[in-house]
């Protein structure tokens, strides 16, 4: 079962999603997560699943929300403006807590933007995007390797947390083809979804609502939900670290950034620069704790490199909390960093360590 | 003593949120005795729309979700496709329907879902105050036309059977009212057949349109909301059966 195939990102996620036991995928184009879309239109059919093209991404996240509502593994995939559109029903899927997952396959913006990679709806996917005091859980992956192994994560942290889960690429990421193992992972030991709709044959009728205007209702229920998220935040937290125990500076990017970045790290140790990164997989919950740990050691900076004017950096420079300097690098608008960028802004910060 | 008329079971014994003389409530009974009647309680799913009837599960006793305004018809897409086996109905107010899910209601009914849908018309907004809905009538004053629908400023109100009637993926429309007894006996007919299309699994989507009287925005006794039902609505929105399944 270790048998690699060659796969684009777009493809390997929708097979993944079968991989995770998806039952419904409901989708409008978009460039760049067309792939997805079109593989799933042939490989649900065949599985005897429920694909459907909608009208819209409006339509499509309200189709997630019917699916996800009678207990089905249901997702949708879009890209950056698609996603905007989504918010309304998003915030709604929070207040019904009802699991789904979204992959969001980034383009550059804002409006229109391009269709070239970019990583500038980290605000949007990391605060919760539509209205209301809520989140997702955000999976950054950084390989179409990763992205399969994510997908089938999101699927069992939606079940287990009843939440919306994004899984957050970018346009490379989407395209870009990269061996893969389908391998399926466990699933894990997951609630029986007893609030489902499904006919009350048997019990009392179950009722799907977020509006709760009275006796305080809508205060305990977003109590509920802040418990439910810190509880997320204590056990769900995933970063990859790299050279980060004697670093003078530490790189920190998510995604198709971190790749870049690591190849500026290794370069900039070849050049004898003590240089380390820090990776968060899960945008939120942030590795706050594992990036302020390493901001404890003194003498040390750190350098965001993002495909925006700045996002993540702020979730760095909270976890950094001033105990030491944060620079940023950036590209925008569909620009991605070259590594040669990337090991000039390490240089500038980072002394040349002759033994 | 011989019982002559008793609550239909799937109809909650409670009192309700509606105003005096408003059609919600009589809509909801015959949702529920045909509910009730065709013996599918334990497989109905119902969807709540935003507007008056958001707590239409407060009332009609099966299994039910509330969704974003307008968005049912995608919502019972979703719910339909995962579970064929059970009878999904949207109920739906005229903004929620005709206005904001314009598109919802087109292309569900264009894909000829397998879905039942409840369009109730009342010519106005009801839980916002009493704005122009897309089916407030030319020279209706409302919140939002203090002067009466222009056409020239707010265009035409929007006649949604005569615009799903050509649609090859609908299978069943029918405009009914609830402005007399008469009436009322048909819309239940009407509520009843499309439910039963549905039950029988036959292809595509049934909607039966309620013509019903808000007396409160329309600024009336609910006695004289009827009349203008009889009277003036149902000139803009003739009362009839645009499509039916062809007998078997």
């Amino acid at each position: 079962m270790s048998e690699k195939v060659l796969m684009c990102g777009n493809e390997a996620l929708g097979e993944a999603a079968i991989l995770a036991g998806v039952d419904g995928y409901f989708g409008y184009p978009i460039t760049p997560q067309n792939e997805a879309t079109a593989y799933m239109a042939r490989r649900m059919p065949e599985e005897g699943r429920v694909f459907v093209q909608s009208e819209s991404e409006l339509a499509a996240i309200n189709m997630v929300m019917g699916a996800a509502a009678t207990g089905a593994r249901a997702m949708t995939s879009s890209s950056s403006p698609g996603i905007s559109l989504m918010q309304e029903g998003i915030s709604y899927l929070a207040g019904l807590e009802l699991p789904c997952v979204i992959v969001n396959i980034m383009r550059g913006g804002p409006g229109l933007g391009s269709i070239a990679p970019a990583q500038g709806d980290y605000f949007q996917a990391t605060r919760g995007g539509g209205h209301g005091d809520y989140r997702c859980i955000v999976l950054a992956p950084a390989s179409v390797q990763e992205l399969v192994d994510l997908m089938q994560l999101a699927f069992d942290l939606a079940d287990q947390y009843r939440i919306t889960v994004m899984v957050l690429g970018d346009g490379i990421l989407g395209q870009m083809m990269e061996p893969v193992e389908l391998r399926k992972l466990p699933r894990r030991d997951l609630p029986e979804k007893t609030w489902a709709i499904t006919g009350a044959r048997g019990r009392p009728q179950n009722i799907l609502r977020s509006l709760l205007m009275t006796d305080n209702q809508l205060e305990l229920h977003n109590k509920h939900l802040q418990e439910k998220y810190a509880g997320i935040c204590k056990s769900e937290t995933r970063v990859e670290q790299f050279d980060v125990d004697d670093a003078d500076v530490i790189c920190v990017a998510y995604g198709i950034a971190a790749r870049v970045v690591k190849s500026a790290v290794i370069v900039a140790r070849d050049e004898g620069i003590r240089a380390g990164w820090i990776r968060p997989i899960t945008l939120w919950p942030f590795p706050t704790d594992a990036i302020g740990m390493a901001a404890e050691h003194k003498g040390r900076e750190f350098l965001v490199v993002e495909m925006s004017c700045g996002q993540m950096l702020e979730d760095v420079r909270l976890a950094v909390n001033g105990k030491a300097p944060v620079r940023f690098y950036g590209r925008a608008g569909g620009a991605v960093p070259t590594v040669e960028e990337v090991l000039e802004q390490i240089r500038k910060i980072a002394p040349v360590i002759v033994d | 003593m011989q019982t002559v008329f008793s609550r239909t079971p799937t109809l909650k014994d409670c009192t309700t949120h509606y105003c005096p003389g408003c059609g919600h409530g009589l809509a909801h009974r015959l949702v529920a005795e045909v509910i009730d009647e065709l013996d599918i309680r334990s497989r109905t799913l119902g969807i709540a729309p935003v507007g008056c009837a958001v707590y239409a599960y407060d009332y009609i006793d099966v299994d039910m979700i509330e969704v974003p305004h307008g968005r049912a018809p995608a919502v019972a897409t979703g719910m339909k496709r995962m579970r064929p086996n059970n009878i999904i109905f949207t109920y739906q107010g005229d903004g929620d329907l005709a206005s904001i899910g314009a598109a919802e209601i087109l292309h569900a009914a264009n894909r000829g879902e397998k879905i039942t849908v409840i369009f109730v018309n009342n010519a106005v907004y009801g839980m916002t105050g009493g704005q122009m809905a897309p089916t407030t009538l030319l020279d209706q004053v409302t919140a939002t036309t203090p002067r009466g629908r222009s056409q020239q400023n707010d265009g035409f109100p929007l006649r949604i059977c005569e615009l799903l009637t050509v649609l090859p993926g609908t299978a069943y429309i029918e405009r009914c009212s609830l402005h007399d007894p008469k009436h009322i006996r048909q819309v239940k007919k009407a509520i009843r057949r499309a439910f039963e299309h549905q039950v029988e699994d036959k292809p595509g989507l049934t909607l039966v349109e309620l013509l019903s009287p808000c007396p409160t925005y329309w600024r009336k006794s609910p006695k004289e909301a009827m009349a203008w039902i009889a009277n003036e609505m149902t000139k803009v929105f003739p009362l009839q059966c645009f499509k039916e399944p062809e007998k078997s």
